[in-house]
């Protein structure tokens, strides 16, 4: 039974989305407004906080409450309005210039903070607003406006930062797959915590095909590890290759070969924390190891606003000071009424507006 | 009592001294609340280094605190101190030049030996000598042996029986002005009772060694009577700016029937303001503490956009780390408050020393026409009252507001008639009521405020954002829509002023010259203007407190002068923008950039100056 009975229509506002044809963000807002609608919470309760950026144009496309900010500071501003009324939906949208380079202080702190919002990171390794320039995700040598001769520097790994940042979830999504996107966001929406969405985008005008070694339909099951809570990290058309340890590293290996079983296979436990092995599971890369999917890191901690909701009740319980008049007259206070004394003028009557 | 010398005065400053780990600040602190408990008008002046311990026993170390006390209203910790205490020969030379002409020095003689007279840097052995400080009334007390004779029962070791050093001056003091003792042991008790019996005896055995010391040797040092000032009936309580800042945003929570939120980021000399806050979980006080200024301003838009009084403090470095959110708040037209507890610049500069140099920042100092209501704080105490108004403005205009104080207001103290809630204003935010009609910028037409939807409201659901928008929040960009907007944006400014009374004058309203002042300068203007009237002068002050915008009768009131003197903490800000706004007059400027406030002897002198030019 569900209260509302939204579709991802009703998410949808009347302003005409103006991303390039063909971008990938429009898959990942579809993907977002279905989640939305399937969470059954009241739509008056949403807010959508983006920062500057091509994906951050996406509050004024939902029919939620929405703030689109400046550059990098979506984070700090959603954490603002989640501390401020913890019973709020907070979803912020943002990408890889926006929360790794200019934002970063603020998406490092989001996560240590564990405050309980969604962040989803649309990773399309290049700056495309301001048309083509590098980006902290862009891979080393590449070529764009401001590297004509190629980058000369590493990019963020941003499941790692994530996690460096005692991060408490990290997923990973790929935008021609609505489908996983979805199951992928409805999972972080469910998480109590900051949860961080790792999508790779495809900027068609300025990054074309970027992820598509990863995304090519033809290879989704040679190239992507498929990670699922309490199942074997196994993956391949024949579903016959498989990830174990070996001396501390993990390993690709085929089922039937070498005396290799099912049982031998990895299990996924995102709800462990296991820093390592969720490490090296978000730095898996082609052509060595398929490129992990979905939720990677899914554990407990405490909430911020929560926390700072509990610490106010806490102290509420037990207050002797109650209202402004008694804060003002609490501690070392005297009192004067001598018979040279003058009656008492108001402030604002003598000095203010009446 | 016969040998005892007893000088009755109509008001006192008293200036400790020491390093800055001896605890003069404390030792100031506490005799000026027993003062003000005693009946007396206070004003302090605490002035310290910097460095949280510069090296031992030089002058760039040294931490003073200034309090001056008495009978009638006290608006200035004082120029010139009648009696310094020096713990050592450093504080000596630090504070030579501060003295008044014959004032009492109470020193430590064990500290004024060969080692720390090196330390100091003197030039001879003979530091009294050397400063021309021989004319004085010195009063050497060993006060290192004598706290080391008074606890050489109690098993301390050296090092605690040292830091003890300051009761012995701070009971010597007391005895000289003849403040009694029962609040200090309370806070002594109160603070070590429980933790540490035996510091809190240490600490009381030497009080009181150094008041009897006092009593004992009354032939040599002379005794002071301050009557209590008549002032006000009503509860009193010490205050600083900063905490009066904090509880001016309290009261507007509670009266404008909000939660009130600050995000902020430590910054002497404002971080107390945040600490103040963070105190205040009883009264429901949500503080976030960011990883920068620019997350300070940035969750208090947030929290702004979800309908709280949203509130940030900061000093100049920080405000100019958000301005560019600052620029964000005009342009979303959300409430929020900023504070600058300003300080000596640029960069990083003077950061414990008071100035006036960032309103042309605060003023101007943002991308686009970007316009916000600026207030300024005159007194430690009316910081309150100006918070207070600055959230009522943001709240009812929906504007962002900046309240600049400095770091004199902050940390001076002065006590503080308390009003009871029902004293101060209504606050009304301008909460939206009906969603049918609803569209973010839609405005009041008198005001030109918007209205105030918050998320969890149901059928308000809007957009709102960093671009230049529509009526309802979308993106617009046409030419004829951003000349329209941002001429209402300075417009709701400027409509600000219907809130504000007219600019007062302190004496006659009109005269030979007209002395502006603005923000933390008060106290120091007004004992020189009103010394100049007593000498039978035709000068008046004008103060602001509004200073964007700027009072209704402003030019009316400058015109009825024969000259016009700007004096600011700063090289001529105001002063500037006066004539900016209000051309045609020949504005003279008093300015001064040493981190320190103005003396109210040097006012006057210039002002002579300028009247008989």
């Amino acid at each position: 039974m569900t209260k509302f009975n939204y579709t991802a229509k009703d998410f949808k506002s009347t302003a005409e989305v103006r991303w390039c044809p063909g971008c990938g963000d429009y898959a990942i807002m579809n993907a977002v407004q279905k989640t939305m609608a399937d969470m059954d919470i009241a739509h008056k309760d949403f807010a959508v906080i983006s920062g500057i950026g091509c994906s951050s144009r996406f509050p004024y496309y939902m029919s939620t409450y929405g703030f689109h900010t400046i550059h990098g500071r979506a984070a700090a501003i959603a954490s603002g309005v989640k501390s401020a009324n913890p019973a709020l939906t907070v979803w912020v949208m943002t990408g890889d210039g926006d929360s790794l380079a200019i934002g970063g202080n603020h998406f490092i702190h989001l996560v240590r903070r564990n405050i309980d919002l969604n962040l989803v990171l649309f990773n399309n390794k290049i700056y495309g607003l301001t048309k083509g320039q590098y980006s902290p995700t862009t891979d080393r040598g590449m070529v764009t406006k401001t590297s004509p001769f190629g980058t000369i520097e590493d990019s963020f790994v941003p499941g790692q930062l994530v996690l460096g940042s005692r991060g408490t979830f990290f997923a990973r999504a790929i935008d021609n797959n609505i489908k996983h996107t979805q199951e992928v966001l409805a999972d972080a929406a469910q998480h109590k915590g900051t949860s961080v969405v790792e999508v790779l985008q495809n900027c068609v005008i300025f990054n074309d095909g970027i992820h598509e070694h990863i995304s090519d339909p033809k290879f989704r099951a040679e190239r992507q590890l498929f990670l699922k809570s309490g199942q074997p990290m196994i993956f391949g058309e024949q579903e016959d290759k498989g990830l174990i340890l070996e001396k501390g590293k993990l390993k690709v290996v085929k089922i039937g070969e070498n005396g290799i079983t099912r049982e031998d296979i990895l299990v996924h436990e995102p709800k462990e924390d296991n820093l390592g092995l969720q490490v090296a599971l978000i730095n898996m890369a082609l052509p060595e190891f398929p490129v992990a999917m979905g939720v990677i890191r899914s554990v407990e901690a405490p909430v911020y606003d929560q926390e700072m909701k509990k610490q106010i009740e806490t102290v509420q319980a037990k207050r002797k000071i109650t209202c402004m008049d008694d804060l003002l007259q609490s501690g070392n206070t005297w009192t004067v009424e001598g018979e040279n004394c003058d009656e008492p003028v108001k402030f604002f009557n003598n000095k203010c507006f009446g | 009592m016969k040998n005892t010398k007893v000088i009755e005065l109509e008001e006192v400053a008293i200036r400790f001294s020491g390093d800055s780990g001896d605890g003069m600040q404390l030792t100031g602190t506490l005799f000026s609340d027993t003062s003000a408990l005693f009946g007396n008008d206070i004003s302090t002046f605490p002035d310290y280094p910097s460095e949280i311990r510069a090296p031992q026993g030089t002058v760039a170390g040294v931490s003073g605190f200034q309090v001056q006390f008495g009978k009638n209203k006290i608006t200035t910790p004082g120029d010139l101190a009648h009696v310094l205490v020096a713990m050592n020969p450093a504080a000596l030379k630090a504070n030579a030049a501060f003295l008044n002409p014959g004032a009492s020095i109470i020193f430590d003689v064990d500290s004024f030996s060969g080692k720390n007279l090196e330390k100091a840097q003197y030039k001879t052995d003979d530091p009294f000598t050397e400063l021309k400080l021989n004319d004085y009334s010195l009063i050497p007390v060993p006060i290192t042996s004598l706290t080391k004779e008074s606890l050489k029962d109690l098993e301390l070791d050296n090092k605690s029986i040292l830091r003890c050093k300051n009761m012995f001056a701070l009971g010597l003091i007391c005895w000289m002005f003849d403040r009694p003792l029962d609040y200090i042991e309370g806070f002594i008790q109160k603070k070590f009772g429980k933790k540490s019996p035996l510091v809190a005896e240490a600490n009381l055995a030497v009080l009181h060694s150094g008041y009897n010391y006092g009593m004992n040797l009354q032939h040599m040092t002379p005794q002071y009577i301050v009557h209590p000032a008549p002032i006000e009936k009503g509860i009193y309580r010490n205050i600083n700016g900063n905490n009066a800042t904090a509880w001016g945003f309290i009261a507007a929570a509670e009266k404008a029937g909000l939660e009130l939120f600050i995000g902020s980021y430590p910054i002497t000399p404002a971080t107390e303001v945040l600490q103040a806050l963070a105190e205040r979980k009883d009264l429901g006080v949500k503080s976030f503490q960011a990883e920068d200024e620019i997350a300070g301003i940035c969750t208090t838009i947030g929290a702004a956009f979800a309908g709280h009084l949203a509130v940030t403090s900061t000093s100049g470095p920080g405000f100019a780390l958000k301005s560019e959110a600052l620029g964000l708040s005009v342009m979303a037209e959300l409430p929020i408050v900023v504070v600058n507890v300003q300080r000596g610049g640029p960069s990083t500069g003077l950061p414990t020393k008071t100035e006036q140099s960032d309103l042309l920042q605060t003023l101007y100092g943002r991308n686009g026409e970007s316009p916000v209501v600026v207030l300024a704080a005159s007194t430690p105490s009316d910081c309150f009252y100006y918070a207070f108004l600055a959230a009522k403005i943001a709240l009812e205009r929906m504007v962002p507001v900046v309240l600049l104080t400095d770091g004199f207001l902050g940390n001076g103290s002065e006590p503080w008639r308390v009003p009871s809630m029902s004293e101060l204003p209504s606050i009304t935010p301008r909460k939206a009521k009906n969603p049918e009609t609803y569209l973010p910028y839609n405005r009041n037409p008198e005001t030109l405020a918007r209205e105030w939807a918050i998320p969890g409201m149901e059928g308000f659901e809007h957009r709102i954002g960093g671009l230049e928008k529509n009526n309802a929040g979308g993106v617009n960009q046409d030419p004829e829509n951003h000349q329209r907007n941002s001429e209402m944006r300075a417009a709701k400014v400027e409509k600000v002023v219907e809130m504000f009374p007219e600019l007062e004058v302190t004496g006659d309203s009109e005269g030979d010259l007209l002395v502006v002042g603005w923000g933390g300068t008060y106290g120091h203007m007004i004992s020189s203007v009103q010394s100049m009237q007593d000498a039978g002068k035709k000068v008046s002050l004008a103060h602001f407190n509004y200073i964007k915008p700027l009072p209704k009768n402003t030019a009316e009131v400058f015109s009825k002068f024969k000259k016009i003197v700007v004096c600011e903490l700063n090289l001529g800000q105001f002063a500037s923008y006066l004539r900016d706004k209000l051309p045609g007059f020949n504005y003279h400027q008093v300015n001064k950039m040493k981190g320190l406030p103005f003396s109210v002897n040097e006012l006057v002198e210039n002002f002579e100056k300028i009247m008989e030019a």
